[in-house]
């Protein structure tokens, strides 16, 4: 079932590169996976799955496999009835909705989210949203995306959920002064150590999408600059690009380097001094240094192997190859955006293998015989690689933990060295 | 459509997942959209297996709808085929590729491999996961032990034989029931011919037929495939679930008579402990302890018989999440002046857990997050799982080292005996009091922290709303206070009984004095 490809395109350098394209099984979450992280971002959102068992399992079991209090999202599970049309699908929702907001009367948001079977049998949620929207307005706000497995993989969901929210972003007007707007979720720490970092550089305006409370969504328009945390934004980038916002390119924000020209492109694009810059970095780039070096002696001259998962998987490669001194074998993601990434793999060294898609099994043959020194993994592949010697870094915990900017670095080098340092710890009970 | 938060059962590929995985040398072909290979995580990080469940799926994205997906599954069963060689196929839909309607079954035939593929036809938008176990298991027995197959007629001379039936990945404690009930049968001189499908090959079903009976371990699982082996090929079926001691001496004896020995030998074990335990006077305190039981219905209605028969418990509490079996818990419920809950909303089950005000919960990992919000001591006893479910040491349910567990699992949550008549002796000590909590238990356990203790333990908005009357009734200052002084562990039935007293003599305030009228009338 494997369609392979090595493409070369021609325009830039650093899509000259080739990439290896895989169909075939995909080890890899859908798009409902976002929603674990997405719910807690945005605090006064209700994401409600229209689906079936399995997506209410997948979600329960990715969110820590089992956390138990009451969340802010749920599923509305497709019956018999309702696929045989002997029942209304929209007066069902209606009911389940009122259920809901009955037990949640604090939701301000709800979020309509399509899964494969609403997707398959084209339930209209976009209509349901409009209609959802009307009838309890103003007090709620409802919101259509889908989450679905046959359109998006795992971080694609948080693409999707915020390319939907862009609709609801008042306009900006062309007359506005310029904002600097950082968008992608990331966890409330990271957010506010970024927004000191912003108002030490002088820049005056910056906002955060998506906002924490739904009602302070902030504006979109002509003098809006776009800086991307996240590296699986395609879709919410061309939807502020038709706003008329500028995008600002830069290496993703992991790493002491990658922060700080992360930061650069922001100051560059506002003016900031070149002096004043070194400044205010200074301390922030010099602590991740510091925390960073310790797990250079682990991780320095080590081989690693991306299986797809997130996207992050070129930036984090770059991270570790040009910060901590690793070489990366193959660097698996599930969807390459070639634009977005550019700064990212022109410094990823050519005999890097860069993958796109996957056939899990042929990617596995390639693992095993290059015998990386660690892999970096979904939840389902790393105890079987672990139980063949193999050392493993599971891929979900670099989407749940705070891993972006200077005061991270450590953390996330930390990530990528704690399996390499517990194995070397356990070698006398090594199977 | 059904709003669903958490949900105690998965859909039915999972069970036919959770067969497949038990299973060595089979392999299963799952047409299913990205995504659904969620499932492997539930056998390599729950269980810690360390292979990847033998699962293909399609993936087919929405690209794929418009051309062929059919080709996709064709190609993606051949590659299986050639790359895994399992002696037996198992090819289905998860609910999505149901939609389509490409018809794996057939498109499976079609390819015409050289070992028997067995279609799975599971409907995911009207069963569940266990329900799915027990189709894929009938269906592989059916179609690998047919009733023309070729058999060498049976030894007169040889030993009598049996069958495991029923235990699969992910069950709850199958991995030790299956060591302990195997222990058991071998005692009586019987041999085990295959335990299925825990660790059986295709091979092996096909030679189920030449046991003498079969031992129905898990009824979710095993009963259809038992019944369908009963009828086929004249097997009876042992339907006893060993769990607690006189359980485990009525499977003993049922075993015996089918096999047609003596059950003697194996009646009496010396590392039998659980009936002493109970006996013994520290153990007086669990007398009448309330307890709350739900979960999968046989493992439920098991439990119940041993908290109330072999611990002296009194059952408040008694239900199930699984309906196929739901006549047999309405049932037993009834024996103990209950109402069954047969539900699948976990928000319900919290809702009569609260209202009943138990001292102990015995239930699935749901039951347990339920326990601790309402500082409820809780002990884990069926499915679904979680990663703590698979402890590194033999831990059975079944048998009398099951029966031993049960008593220690189920008891060690609970303040210890003496320290029990201690705590009530000295309850108003600076130190020794009820605010500091079962000794033995750790922090954040039941009694630990101030708000626990000197704020009523039990939930008064949703015993309220459970009980209308209640909740008109107002607590004096000093009687709420009197309520604080006794001991955390039987406040929560003190407070209720005194509330359905006071609502029982039409009264609208609780002073000192009804308190101890109520106290005195419910001892009677």
């Amino acid at each position: 079932m494997t369609a392979l490809a090595i493409s070369h395109s021609n325009d830039t350098a650093a899509s000259a590169r080739p990439v290896l394209r895989e169909r075939g099984q995909r080890e890899v979450f859908c798009g409902l996976t976002s929603i674990v992280w997405l719910h807690r971002k945005i605090q006064d959102a209700f994401f409600l799955v229209v689906g079936s068992r399995t997506c209410a399992h997948l979600i329960q079991s990715a969110a820590g496999v089992m956390v138990f209090a009451e969340p802010r999202f749920a599923t509305a599970i497709l019956e018999e009835r309702d696929l045989a049309g002997m029942a209304d699908a929209n007066a069902e929702l209606d009911r389940v909705v009122d259920e809901l907001l009955g037990r949640r009367p604090d939701i301000k948001t709800l979020f309509l989210v399509g899964s494969c079977p609403s997707e398959v049998i084209k339930l209209d949620l976009a209509r349901a949203a409009l209609r959802l929207s009307t009838r309890h307005a103003p007090r709620l706000r409802v919101v259509n995306y889908s989450g679905s497995g046959i359109e998006t993989t795992f971080t694609q969901g948080e693409d999707a959920c915020l390319a939907a929210l862009v609709a609801e972003a008042p306009e900006a007007p062309a007359n506005a002064p310029p904002s600097l707007l950082v968008v992608g979720s990331l966890p409330d720490i990271v957010e506010d150590q970024f927004a000191r970092l912003f108002a030490e550089l002088g820049i005056a305006k910056v906002e955060f999408f998506p906002a924490r409370k739904s009602d302070a969504i902030p504006a979109i328009g002509p003098n809006t600059r776009v800086l991307l945390a996240q590296p699986f934004l395609g879709d919410t980038w061309t939807k502020m690009e038709a706003r008329g916002a500028t995008r600002l390119s830069a290496p993703f924000p992991f790493g002491a380097e990658g922060t700080a020209a992360w930061l650069k492109a922001a100051a560059d694009s506002f003016g900031v001094d070149e002096a004043v810059f070194r400044r205010v970095i200074a301390p922030g780039r010099e602590r991740a240094k510091r925390s960073m070096e310790r797990h250079r002696a682990t991780l320095s001259g080590k081989t690693i192997f991306f299986f797809p998962d997130s996207q992050m998987e070129p930036s984090l490669a770059r991270f570790l190859t040009t910060e901590l001194g690793m070489t990366a074998i193959e660097v698996g993601t599930p969807y390459l955006h070639r634009d977005l990434m550019a700064p990212e793999l022109e410094q990823l060294s050519v005999d890097v293998l860069i993958s796109e898609g996957q056939d899990v099994d042929r990617q596995l043959d390639r693992c095993r015989a290059a015998r990386p020194d660690i892999v970096v993994c979904g939840l389902g592949l790393a105890n079987p690689l672990e139980a063949e010697g193999i050392t493993t870094k599971w891929s979900i915990e670099l989407v749940f933990s705070p891993i972006h900017g200077f005061d991270q670095a450590g953390d996330l080098a930390g990530l990528f060295a704690r399996p390499l340092n517990r194995r070397r710890m356990l070698q006398g009970i090594a199977a | 459509m059904k709003l669903a938060v958490w949900t105690y059962e998965g859909p039915p590929h999972v069970g036919a997942m959770r067969v497949a995985t038990a299973m060595t040398g089979v392999h299963y072909v799952l047409h299913a959209p990205q995504g659904d290979t969620y499932a492997d995580l539930l056998f390599t990080m729950i269980e810690r297996r360390d292979r990847r469940p033998p699962v293909t799926y399609t993936t087919f994205q929405a690209r794929d709808l418009g051309s062929d997906t059919a080709e996709l599954f064709k190609s993606a069963c051949k590659d299986a085929y050639e790359r895994f060689q399992p002696e037996a196929m198992i090819v289905g839909a998860s609910c999505t590729a149901e939609l389509i309607q490409d018809d794996p079954s057939g498109l499976a035939r079609a390819l015409a491999l050289p070992v028997p593929v067995i279609p799975l036809d599971l409907p995911s938008y009207q069963k569940k996961e266990t329900w799915g176990a027990a189709e894929t298991f009938f269906q592989l027995v059916k179609t690998l032990c047919p009733a023309d197959g070729d058999r060498a007629p049976r030894d007169p001379a040889a030993k009598p034989s049996c069958n495991i039936l029923g235990p699969t990945a992910l069950g709850f404690r199958h991995r030790d029931d299956v060591v302990e009930v195997t222990r058991l049968i071998e005692r009586l001189g019987v041999t085990v011919n295959v335990v299925a499908p825990l660790g059986a090959t295709p091979a092996d079903l096909s030679r189920l037929a030449d046991a003498d009976f079969n031992v129905v371990l898990y009824p979710e699982i095993a009963n259809v495939a038992a019944a369908w082996l009963e009828k086929t090929h004249r097997q009876p079926a042992v339907r006893i679930a060993p769990v607690g001691l006189t359980a485990t001496r009525a499977f003993i004896a049922e075993v015996a008579k089918l096999a047609g020995v003596d059950p003697a030998p194996a009646l009496n074990d010396p590392a039998s402990r659980s009936g002493w335990w109970s006996r013994s006077v520290d153990s007086t305190y669990l007398t009448n302890k309330r307890v709350f039981i739900f979960g999968e219905a046989n493992r439920a209605v098991a439990a119940a018989k041993v908290a109330s028969e072999e611990l002296g418990f009194e059952v408040v509490g008694l239900g199930a999440y699984n309906r196929e079996f739901a006549r047999e818990v309405r049932a037993a419920a009834e024996g103990y002046g209950l109402t069954a809950l047969i539900t699948d909303d976990y928000l319900e089950v919290e809702r009569a857990i609260a209202e009943a005000q138990p001292e102990l919960v015995l239930g699935t990992q749901m039951e347990r997050h339920i326990a601790k919000r309402l500082r409820i001591a809780c002990a884990v006893i069926s499915a679904p799982v979680h990663v703590q479910d698979f402890p590194a040491r033999h831990s059975p349910q079944m048998g009398f080292e099951g029966a031993n567990v049960l008593f220690d699992t189920w008891v060690h949550p609970l303040v210890m005996g003496l320290e029990e008549h201690l705590l009530a002796m000295f309850r108003d000590d600076f130190e020794f009091n009820d605010a500091a909590g079962p000794s033995h238990l750790g922090a954040g356990h039941v009694g630990t922290g101030a708000p626990a203790v000197t704020a009523p333990v039990e939930v008064p908005l949703a015993a309220a709303e459970a009980n209308p009357s209640a909740s008109e009734i107002v607590w004096t200052h000093e009687a709420q206070a009197e309520l604080s002084k006794i001991p955390f562990f039987v406040r929560g039935k003190a407070r209720r009984n005194t509330e359905s007293f006071a609502a029982s003599q039409g009264l609208a305030q609780i002073h000192i004095e009804t308190l101890y009228e109520a106290r005195s009338h419910f001892s009677r």
